[in-house]
């Protein structure tokens, strides 16, 4: 287990450090620099241009050296906790990421449970009762859940919501969006966090029920089933003792790939719902061009995904023997 | 490929008289494959559905009743309006004008029963290119008078014609999709075919180069690269490019899926009788190993569709991916990005139906597809 467990702790950095190099090669596509985009933000805004900030910049930034150096600049200056500044908010990147990252954490972990909540029982009851009219129901169910645009599913929801009256936007009703935690304000987070958690989870629940139901089926009609069955087991413990832990395994080791999903829906839905989470933050970085918030807040969710995916994996390797001795 | 034809049929379907053990011993894979999809009963709905959903998109000018440019702003987010019949003036609608009412500030739409716009088929209307080369100005319903507006499924925020901007529309979402799944398709051919036929070290880089790729958040790259298209570009150089970081992130489950089935055909005895012919490797790639998978790929090709249709759709919508004036449901869906509009304008989710239904259609023609394509198919 310990060999496992370095062996896959040591592939993450390799992983870890070419996701740096793909986003930071994607935030200095744009035309333009750093400088000149700021400096433009600026005298907009009216402000006066001070050059010697501008110098400053240029100098800790690396900014007019080549794509290695600022990279290298970009890598040295995070593990020392500066990510670097945003021209937009004139504030640390990191600042603002700080700000809208336990909401979004929140956010991703309330939805993968409530996913896996919905999904499993449902992927499990639709293999056992085949053919009946909850399995029917629940792939039906579960087609139009993969088909639906996810902001689709917000903007219905919130739609719904607003003619019955509802506010259903943000993670705050108004009067507690500046208040201190208590126990109200979580109650009323709660009351919000229920719609982008639904919609978010859609399509990742529709996948799981598919994926579950699948492995069931192929299960359940193994002879060892059989077996069990002819010498009198009862039904539940045979199905939940065996065939439901097996159905588990490739379920566990594709949930980090669930991961990258929660944060893709979470983009847009934050964005429809008006969300404070980092979604909506790296749209309106992107399309201004702030390339270090933008390309810090891509390596966070990348840097999130790698290490949801080292948890499955090591939560295979945990439930399935095989894994741990590379055997399967 | 004979190998395939002496199988027993798997399912003894109502339809057991056309049983392919009669009569169809000899009959080549495909049609054995189409045989089994015919049974299919969702799936050969989707292909229907798919068929209409293309030809309306290829014939656009002809079908949508106008041009995709054309608008009247006194119209703008104009509600549906239902065709009525009299004996007098056949189908028809009356106009009616928007006027912000002063006491609710609302936008209200009265009719003007006065006059009166006659509806017909195969009317004259705004000229547009047939096929993109043959001029015409017919269209297959509209308002009999050419110059006449009429909002079946209400009007924009522009005040062009929903339905016409919608038909429109599937031009760039349908074939977005196609375009980027081929751009993929090649990509995962290429590399998981080298990665599944010579195995070894260069297998082991290429799966953990996919496992990478695999491992971004596909939206928020797709986002980073969609941002870093200058917008002053023109709306065809915009499409190619969002076409092509679609498929060029989308190789990758292709390309797993191809390298699977190459790994599992190359222990099989064909194969290897093959070799020990001194048939090169092009050669058995080529002529032994892609037909018998090709309709697993395309399967799984037809299930990667939607996925692209749906990434247009999510990017143009977010405000990085086509832009006005290029026509897609996801540039349209732009007009419905907030609660408000939705309330006083709900058509504004028409185009979101449309996106539903295209990608429902694929998905149960993947899945018919993938059934029938795999003989030893397993059938749940």
């Amino acid at each position: 287990m310990v060999r496992f467990l370095v062996a896959r702790l040591l592939y993450a950095v390799p992983t870890l450090l070419a996701i740096s190099i793909i986003v930071f090669a994607i935030i200095q596509l744009p035309p333009g620099d750093y400088l000149t985009t700021l400096t433009a933000t600026m005298q907009e805004q009216g402000q006066v241009v001070d050059e010697a900030f501008l110098e400053a910049l240029r100098v800790r930034y690396g900014l007019d050296q080549g794509f290695l150096v600022q990279y290298g600049k970009w890598m040295t200056g995070m593990f020392q906790g500066d990510f670097g500044l945003s021209f937009q908010y004139s504030r640390p990147v990191w600042d603002l990421i700080a700000e809208r990252l336990p909401l979004t954490l929140l956010l991703g972990v309330a939805t993968m449970l409530v996913t896996w909540l919905i999904a499993l029982p449902a992927g499990i009851y639709s293999a056992i009762k085949q053919r009946s009219a909850g399995d029917y129901a629940i792939s039906g169910l579960g087609f139009l859940a993969l088909a639906i645009p996810n902001f689709l599913a917000a903007l219905l929801l919130a739609y719904v919501g607003f003619l019955l009256g509802q506010n259903v936007g943000g993670m705050f009703s108004p009067e507690f969006a500046n208040t201190p935690w208590s126990w109200a304000k979580i109650v009323d987070l709660l009351a919000h966090l229920w719609i982008p958690v639904l919609v978010i989870g859609l399509g990742g629940t529709a996948g799981i029920i598919r994926v579950t139901r699948a492995n069931m089926l192929d299960e359940l009609h193994k002879p060892y089933v059989t077996t069990a069955r002819a010498k009198g087991m009862p039904e539940g413990r045979l199905v939940t003792k065996y065939p439901v832990r097996i159905a588990l395994n490739p379920f566990i080791s594709t949930s980090g790939w669930h991961l990258p999903a929660i944060f893709d829906g979470e983009v847009i839905v934050a964005q429809v719902l008006a969300l404070g989470t980092m979604g909506p933050l790296l749209l309106s970085a992107l399309k201004a061009q702030d390339m270090y918030l933008a390309g810090a807040i891509l390596l966070i969710i990348a840097v999130l995904t790698v290490v949801g995916t080292l948890i499955s994996d090591v939560l295979l390797a945990l439930v399935d023997p095989r894994v741990r001795f590379g055997k399967a | 490929m004979t190998l395939h034809t002496e199988l027993p049929p798997q399912e003894h379907g109502p339809e057991a008289e056309s049983d392919p053990r009669v009569k169809g011993t000899d009959a080549a894979q495909w049609r054995l494959v189409w045989r089994r999809f015919r049974r299919h009963r969702l799936a050969m709905i989707g292909m229907v559905v798919m068929v209409v959903m293309y030809l309306v998109a290829i014939f656009a000018g002809f079908v949508a009743p106008f041009s995709k440019s054309s608008f009247n702003a006194e119209q703008a987010l104009q509600p549906p309006q239902l065709p009525k019949f009299s004996t007098e003036h056949g189908l028809h609608v009356h106009p009616s004008v928007g006027k912000t009412n002063l006491e609710t500030m609302n936008l209200e739409f009265v009719e003007d029963e006065t006059v009166i716009i006659e509806l017909g088929f195969f009317v004259k209307g705004d000229s547009y290119q047939l096929l993109g080369f043959i001029d015409a100005d017919r269209h297959l319903f509209g308002p009999k008078e050419p110059g006449e507006r009429w909002y079946p499924l209400g009007g924009d925020r522009s005040g062009a014609d929903l339905l016409s901007r919608t038909i429109y529309g599937a031009q760039i979402s349908l074939s977005i999709g196609l375009l980027g799944v081929a751009g993929s398709l090649v990509l995962g051919l290429l590399i998981g075919g080298i990665s599944g036929y010579f195995g070894g070290w260069v297998d082991n880089l290429i799966q953990r180069v996919i496992e990478i790729i695999m491992s971004i958040p596909t939206l928020p790259l797709w986002l980073g690269l969609a941002a870093a298209i200058p917008p002053r570009w023109s709306s065809t150089f915009t499409y190619f490019m969002i076409t092509m970081i679609l498929s060029l992130i989308g190789w990758t489950t292709l390309a797993r899926v191809i390298r699977g089935r190459l790994l599992q055909a190359r222990g099989e005895d064909f194969v290897m009788a093959a070799r020990l012919d001194g048939v090169s490797s092009a050669h058995i790639i080529g002529r032994h190993l892609l037909p018998s998978f090709a309709s697993h790929i395309i399967a799984t090709v037809s299930l990667a569709v939607p996925s692209m249709i749906l990434a247009e759709t999510a990017l143009s919508f977010l405000g990085l991916g086509l832009r006005s004036p290029a026509v897609s449901w996801g540039v349209l869906l732009q007009d419905a990005q907030n609660v408000q509009t939705l309330y006083s304008a709900p058509w504004l989710l028409i185009p979101g139906i449309a996106v539903v239904l295209a990608v429902v259609a694929f998905n149960f023609v993947g899945d018919g597809l993938r059934d029938s394509a795999d003989p030893y198919g397993r059938r749940d």
